[in-house]
């Protein structure tokens, strides 16, 4: 965390401001000035004041994965600005269903194996499952079934609009390698 | 333009619904939360602007994914959305270790099918043998 104004410097978001950045400010801990983009698009995205009422509710060390999280929502929504974040989502959901079922599959064969049944097919690469599961699923993923039972989650209106989402017809990997890590958790 | 018809943004603002309000279409008056959880989060006039950049086509599929974020903003207010991703990124791992495990035993099982099946054609192979053995020797 720098604490930029300890040095003379304005942090990132004083300098884009164009105000003094004085101790105490709350933005510098989070925005150092090697790093103008992140607050330009939180910003851009959310507002100074709305982030400033957003962290003045939180306790201090929850701040800076708070100010993080911002930070990696802005910039997906400067990327994508139909979807933003919820792009990633969508695709992530699409890949737990997908792993899903080849789990199941895999479970499936497994049972057959293990009852010495003969096997309609040997073990296949990961990613291709020609057995459909015989029994239900074992280990519902949690939040996949809360999405789709709309647990807890705004249902939005069907609007009639067709987007191709640029998530759609990513193989592997996806927004920022992510698949990978979200930043600075 | 009476109370009754103002959008929810524009009532939630206390401001005058005009014909062409360019929120209405999407925070209507019958379901007022939805513009709160944006208002809170994102602010009105960044939503507006937001919305004005994009062609009206597209523009109810951004407000929804907005109204989703913020709603995911207010209920984890440290991560947000991105405590979702997490949590997905979480379950895939799971999921693939799972497989891997899985996949390991189905070989395993497979490997032991085979053997027993060889065996067992060997075994076969030999009575046959034996058995045209004696029945030479007989005849």
């Amino acid at each position: 965390m720098a604490s930029s104004s300890s040095y003379n410097s304005p942090c990132a978001a004083c300098k884009f401001l164009r105000r003094k950045c004085m101790s105490g400010c709350v933005f510098a801990p989070y925005f150092p000035p090697e790093e103008p983009q992140k607050f330009a698009n939180v910003h851009k995205i959310f507002g100074a004041s709305n982030v400033t009422k957003l962290l003045n509710e939180l306790l201090p060390h929850q701040r800076e994965d708070a100010v993080n999280s911002l930070a990696y929502e802005a910039e997906a929504r400067v990327r994508d600005p139909v979807y933003g974040c919820v792009g990633a989502i969508s695709f992530l959901q699409r890949q737990v269903q997908r792993l899903q079922k080849e789990l199941d599959a895999a479970n499936a064969d497994l049972i057959r194996f293990a009852c010495n049944e003969i096997p309609t097919a040997l073990p296949v690469p990961s990613g291709v499952s020609s057995i459909q599961p015989m029994l239900p699923r074992q280990r519902p993923l949690e939040f996949t079934r809360r999405i789709n039972e709309g647990e807890g989650l705004y249902q939005p209106p069907a609007y009639s609009h067709p987007y191709i989402s640029p998530w759609s017809d990513i193989p592997s990997g996806g927004f920022n390698d992510g698949g990978g890590e979200g930043k600075n958790m | 333009m009476s109370n009754s018809t103002r959008c929810a943004a524009c009532k939630s603002l206390r401001r005058r619904c005009p014909q062409d309000c360019i929120l209405a279409p999407y925070f209507p008056s019958n379901n007022p939360q939805r513009f709160l959880w944006v208002h809170k989060i994102f602010g009105a006039s960044n939503i507006t602007k937001m919305l004005q950049q994009l062609p009206v086509e597209l523009r109810g599929q951004a407000a929804d994914c907005m109204v989703m974020e913020a709603y995911s903003r207010v209920q984890n207010p440290v991560y947000g959305s991105v405590g979702i991703i997490h949590q997905l990124q979480q379950e895939i791992i799971e999921a693939q270790k799972e497989i891997i495990k899985i996949q390991g035993e189905i070989a395993f099982y497979s490997a032991q099918f085979q053997h027993q099946h060889l065996q067992q054609s060997q075994i076969n192979a030999e009575q046959q043998h034996q058995d045209s053995f004696f029945s030479d020797f007989k005849s």
